[in-house]
This record gives structure tokens, C-alpha cells and sequence, in this order.
């Protein structure tokens, strides 16, 4: 299953390489977002829907500065998420990975939903510091 | 829809980040796609939230995959249609026409009392997402909720006990909220809501009401 995942967001990621805009998004976090969506067609089978992508006038090439801003910002939040407090980091990830809400994740964690959601909070004001 | 720069109730990170890591139930994801689309400040905060599962991404370890992966991605490539265009902008969100079909004005409304107008829309069954048309200074009945409940405007306005929301406005109640929303005088009040738990309604009536109609 996981398999069937990963050659269908390769094919999805080939076909939709002309839609890629390296001024908007890193490629990981194009391919995140791509892989977002197939697990959640796969395993999750729900629709989902995404607001419309807005577009920047006609054919516009993306402009080199901001590809160069947006790689050094990709740069910044890599470091900014290396130097979080393991508790921290760790919880932020299963937020992502783990495919669980937060009450799911105080199950399988043991701690209270309030300490999950301050942890979490934490963590997201830190990442916001560091990116100012 | 991304000029409306007069939205004062933003989505909360919680919300946010959940959506990012497509751990929303679809309701859920429907509004917040809806909202991001009238909010050009959460749409940028939901693409930061993005990076972070990019950063995510890139750090994992690798995994080698079976031997006929590519040769299936290939076959895969073949058999997939190609990309479309974008689609014609619609007369209400994007998001939303996919569910209710591109005009407000083709919505079945179903009455559930006291003016109030409901149509509930097909998602997933873990939370429910409906719409509310709630008549000039009618006002949905009093209620609390047993899990969270997010309520973007559409159209009008509405007030309850903590604020006024307009156009674009989402609001986000919880266990702790009991209220009463009201649509403004001088218009029509219809609003986007998704519930992961049913509403609890205050007085017999609409409790009674809530058996009957599963709201």
C-alpha cells in the first residue's frame, strides 16, 4: 500500500512538474503537500479540498530573487526546527506524520491534550521568532 | 476573492497545522480551503505550515523501494490523464461549488425552525458540514457544542456574545462557548459550519428538533 503511495506521488510529481513554482514553494515542500494529498485519497478516502491557486497575471517566469529568498527562508525554518527542544520537535512531527488529530495523538502519548496543544504551540512561536 | 482585506477572524494554528498535515476530517478541510481562498494572510500562514512538513520531508531517512517501482511509475505516468487548466472562477469559493454547485441560489434548503434554513453537505462521516441561512435579525437558537465548530460567513453578518463577523470572518467555538448567533438587520445572514460533534441545543424545542433532523 505504502509502495502503491510513493509511484503514485512520483507519476503525480511528474506530470505536475510544469505546474512547479520555485519561487512559491521548496521542492520538499511541493512533494509534502502532493503526498498530503494522495495519503489522505489513499488511506484516508476522503476528498480534499484546496482553494484555487491563484494566478500571478499572465505566464509570469518566476523572478530569480525570489526563488533565492525563498531557498535562504527554506534555510532559515531548517535550522530554526533543528534547534527546537526534543519534546517539541518531537510532537510536531507526529503531528505531521502520524496522521492523528490531537486528541489522538494525547491517546497515544499519554499526555494530557493541554500539554500536547501548549507543546505544540510552543514550538510553532519559536518557529515564528526565528523567522521574523 | 482575495481582496477582501477587512477579515478580522483569522483561522487558529491549531486548525491550520491540522490542515497542513491532512489530519482534518473532510468538513473541516472544506472550510478552512474556503477561507483560505477569501484570506490571503491564512493562505500564506497555511503555505509556511506546508515548509515545515517540506523540512519534515527532507530529513526522513531513506527507504529503497521494490525493484519494478520505476517500471510501475512509468506504467502509471502512461495510464494517468494530463493536467487541466484551472477551472472557471465560480460565483462563490471554488472549494465550495464542488460540493453545492456554482451559485447559492441553486442550494435545497431545508427549514429547522424559527426562520432558520439548513442543508447539510456530503462529506466524510467524522465531522458534518452544512450551510445555515439565517434570515435578517433571525437568530439561530441558543447552543453549545461537544467538540469544535468553525463558522465562516459567506454572505452578511452575524454577531453573537463575543464579536461581530463579516464576510470572510471564521469563527472557532469549542466545549466552552454557548451562543447565539444573529444575522444583522439589514440582511440575509449564510454561513459555512463544520461540527465533529453535534450541536447541544439549550431548550427543549431544538433539542427536540435535533433528534428529528440530526443537527
Amino acid at each position: 500500500m505504502a509502495e502503491d503511495c510513493a509511484q503514485e506521488v512520483m507519476a503525480t510529481v511528474w506530470l505536475k512538474a510544469p505546474l512547479f513554482d520555485p519561487s512559491r514553494a521548496s521542492v520538499s515542500t511541493w512533494i509534502f503537500t502532493i503526498a498530503r494529498n494522495k495519503n489522505i485519497d489513499a488511506f484516508r478516502k476522503q476528498r480534499r479540498p484546496e482553494p484555487e491557486d491563484l494566478t500571478w497575471g499572465p505566464e509570469s517566469e518566476p523572478e530569480a530573487v525570489d526563488i533565492l529568498t525563498l531557498q535562504q527562508e527554506t534555510e532559515q525554518l531548517r535550522l530554526a526546527m533543528s534547534v527546537l527542544p526534543d519534546a517539541q520537535l518531537a510532537l510536531l512531527q507526529k503531528a505531521y506524520f502520524g496522521d492523528l488529530s490531537h486528541s489522538e495523538i494525547a491517546i497515544e502519548t499519554g499526555l494530557p491534550l493541554g500539554t500536547i496543544k501548549s507543546r505544540l504551540r510552543l514550538a510553532l512561536e519559536k518557529l515564528r521568532q526565528s523567522m521574523k | 476573492m482575495n481582496d477582501m482585506n477587512d477579515i478580522k477572524h483569522h483561522l487558529h494554528d491549531e486548525i491550520l497545522l491540522a490542515y497542513s498535515a491532512g489530519a482534518l476530517p473532510e468538513a473541516f478541510n472544506l472550510i478552512v480551503a474556503t477561507h483560505l481562498e477569501m484570506c490571503d494572510e491564512c493562505r500564506a500562514a497555511a503555505q509556511a505550515f506546508d515548509s515545515v512538513g517540506g523540512v519534515f520531508l527532507d530529513e526522513t531517512a531513506k527507504v529503497s523501494m521494490s525493484k519494478d517501482a520505476l517500471a510501475n511509475t512509468l506504467t502509471l505516468i502512461s495510464k494517468m490523464p494530463g493536467i487541466k487548466g484551472s477551472e472557471p472562477q465560480n460565483k462563490i469559493p471554488n472549494p465550495l461549488a464542488a460540493y453545492v454547485g456554482s451559485s447559492l441560489d441553486d442550494i435545497k434548503w431545508r427549514p429547522i425552525g424559527m426562520g432558520v434554513r439548513q442543508a447539510v453537505l456530503k462529506t466524510s462521516k467524522s465531522a458534518t458540514a452544512r450551510l445555515l441561512y439565517i434570515p435578517a435579525g433571525s437568530v439561530v437558537p441558543d447552543h453549545g457544542h461537544r467538540g469544535t465548530e468553525l463558522t465562516l460567513v459567506l454572505k452578511g453578518a452575524f454577531s453573537d456574545e463575543t464579536a461581530r463577523f463579516t464576510v470572510g470572518d471564521v469563527e472557532t467555538a469549542d466545549q466552552s462557548l454557548e451562543h447565539t448567533p444573529m444575522a444583522d438587520i439589514g440582511e440575509d445572514c449564510i454561513c459555512l459550519t463544520a461540527t465533529d460533534a453535534p450541536l447541544r441545543f439549550n431548550s427543549w424545542f431544538p433539542r427536540l428538533a435535533q433528534r428529528f433532523l440530526g443537527i
